[in-house]
């Protein structure tokens, strides 16, 4: 852990503007230290005292958003969620996600993470249209199916997996454990019926077939969501449906409302909606 | 793939080879791929010069020749290096990418404990198989022959 | 088109083939000492002496295996050089013209293996 005497840290951090430069370059500041400051709270008083050009995304300051994913101290992670303390160094070293094209500064292009996370249809797809747009009720879900892939819902779409991946550093084409692993968490849902559909872009160069496990997904994932499993969850999946061993699931159905069922005489009725 | 007019910021290669402090698998990854093309190239050449049999004892002697001496030696030592290696964490890529060894989904609570801990000892049990292995190439190659 | 899922589960099928009978070319070969075979050796001395080549070629349960190992290699590795040069991401008629080289050469060498592997066994 740092000195309890350290009182200003430096800030090394990789610059671009594209109206004025034509590469980035690294600039150095050094601003006033307190104990427990993040990351980003430094990029704060960076701007606040030194540079007020700088720029970068975030919002939610606690691990929530997913706007301030950065290449911190050469490791891809949330500046909100990473302690100057816990770099175990006197200088903060910063650039944007690699990976992905610089818009600014720190700014990374998202977009074409997004588009390709929207190809592989991160949504539950069912034949009963009607029923899924105008719900008349939930669907049927056990506790234990519901595991199967709470821990890919927790993905904050933060793109610190894709700055890691090894195949992403130079095959465009190869979606990335972000949009792969949420194809998954859908694909792995009871109530879900789209493997199919999904399987028209998975199957092809887009799949997971680009992912040897090189597991830095996973190591850098500041959610714990665990990309590199859910590939191979899914890989697993893929090939049993190439050999005609994949068991189709019938998406869960409609939980029926209790009909019989009377309201005892000493149970007082619900407030009335608010909203 | 959407146009974007930032500044490309892809990590080319060098991505590949790893981002210098990282996990043990992203060397076992990049080791796998090495040993792979080696391996590849040797065998590509391999099925050219044994295929010689075809043509009698005097042309295999001949191609036998044209590839023996120290240097080549040292070649197939390597070959077999990389044979170790790449078949032993073959095995352990055969049981990961079918999803097996990595664990169930769980709910994340932190510290996280990913799949990547999961299959470690799969990870280490190859690496001392290889390790094996390759004390009995070595025997074999440089001290009982 | 569901080509990578077919074509990665056949790689991953041939890489179990060559984990067996490589492993037993290589046992015969660079551990003939440490693990001695002796059936796969018969005349005794080095792998690679002409009379030891001789008896294995004449061998059937030699030749096929040959063959086999001959094909599932070659899939392998070629798939897998085919799957580094693809990451590169070459321009799509450059991806046609790799996979087209690769498949050529891939048949080429497997039928000059199986050739030889034939044409041996009647030495
Ligand atoms: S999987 Fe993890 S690292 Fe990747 S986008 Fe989601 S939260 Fe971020
Ligand atoms: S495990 Fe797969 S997706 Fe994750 S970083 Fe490695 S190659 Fe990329
Ligand atoms: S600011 Fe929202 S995740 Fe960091």
């Amino acid at each position: 852990m740092t000195t309890p005497k350290l009182t200003e840290v430096s800030y090394q951090i990789r610059r671009f503007d594209p109206e004025r430069d034509a590469a980035p370059h690294w600039e150095v500041y050094r601003i006033p230290y307190a104990p427990g400051m993040t990351v980003l709270e430094g990029l704060w008083k960076v701007k606040e005292l030194r540079s007020p050009t700088l720029a970068w995304r975030s919002s939610c300051r606690m691990g929530v958003c997913g706007s301030c994913g950065m290449l911190i101290n050469g490791k891809p992670r949330l500046a909100c969620n990473t302690q100057i303390a816990e770099l175990e160094s006197e200088t903060v070293v910063v650039a944007p996600l690699p990976n992905f094209d610089i818009v600014r500064d720190l700014v990374p292009e998202l977009a074409p993470m997004f588009a390709t996370h929207q190809a592989l249809m991160p949504y539950v797809i069912r034949e009963d249209v009607e029923e899924r747009e105008h719900p008349t009720n939930e669907f049927y879900q056990s506790a234990h199916e519901l595991e199967h892939y709470l821990q890919f819902t927790y993905c904050i779409k933060c793109g610190c997996c894709m700055a890691a991946c090894p195949t992403f550093a130079t095959d465009a084409l190869y979606s990335g454990p972000m949009p792969l692993g949420q194809a998954h968490r859908y694909n792995s849902d009871t109530r879900d019926g789209g493997f199919a559909a999904r399987k028209q872009v998975l199957a092809d160069e887009p799949g997971p077939w680009r992912c040897h496990y090189a597991g830095e997904c996973s190591r850098v994932c500041p959610k714990g969501v665990d990309p590199a499993k859910a590939i191979q969850l899914m890989k697993r999946e893929l090939v049993l449906d190439y050999l005609r061993l994949h068991k189709k699931k019938c998406p869960a159905k409609v939980a029926v409302k209790p009909t019989e069922a009377k309201r005892r005489d000493n149970i007082p009725e619900a407030p009335p909606r608010t909203v | 793939m959407l146009e974007s007019k930032g500044h490309p910021n892809r990590l080319g290669i060098w991505g590949w080879l790893g981002g210098g402090r990282w996990g043990a698998e992203r060397y076992l990854y990049t080791l796998h791929r090495l040993t792979g093309l080696g391996l590849l190239a040797y065998f590509l050449l391999h099925i050219i010069v044994t295929s010689s049999r075809a043509l009698g004892q005097a042309r295999w002697t001949q191609a036998m020749g044209a590839v023996s001496g120290p240097l080549f030696k040292v070649g197939e030592y390597l070959v077999f290096l990389a044979f170790a290696f790449h078949a032993i964490n073959g095995i352990r890529l055969g049981i990961i990418e079918l999803g097996f060894g990595v664990g169930k989904p769980i709910e994340p609570v932190y510290p996280y404990r990913t799949s990547l801990d999961v299959q470690r000892p799969i990870a280490i049990g190859v690496l001392v198989l290889a390790a094996v292995l390759v004390v009995m190439g070595t025997l074999n190659f440089w001290v009982l022959e | 088109m569901m080509r990578d899922q077919k074509l990665w589960t056949w790689h991953l099928a041939a890489g179990v083939v060559i984990l067996f009978f490589l492993g037993m070319h290589m046992t015969v070969m660079h551990l003939n000492t440490v693990v001695v075979l002796k059936g796969l050796n018969p005349a005794g001395g080095h792998p690679i002496d002409w009379t030891n080549v001789v008896a294995r070629a004449r061998s059937g349960f030699f030749m096929v295996t040959y063959v086999v190992l001959l094909g599932a290699a070659l899939f392998h590795g070629l798939y897998g050089l085919r799957n580094i040069l693809f990451e590169l991401d070459p321009a799509r008629w450059l991806k046609r013209a790799i996979s087209g080289l690769l498949l050529g050469g891939g048949l080429g060498l497997f039928v000059i293996g199986t050739w030889a592997a034939i044409v041996a066994r009647s030495m």
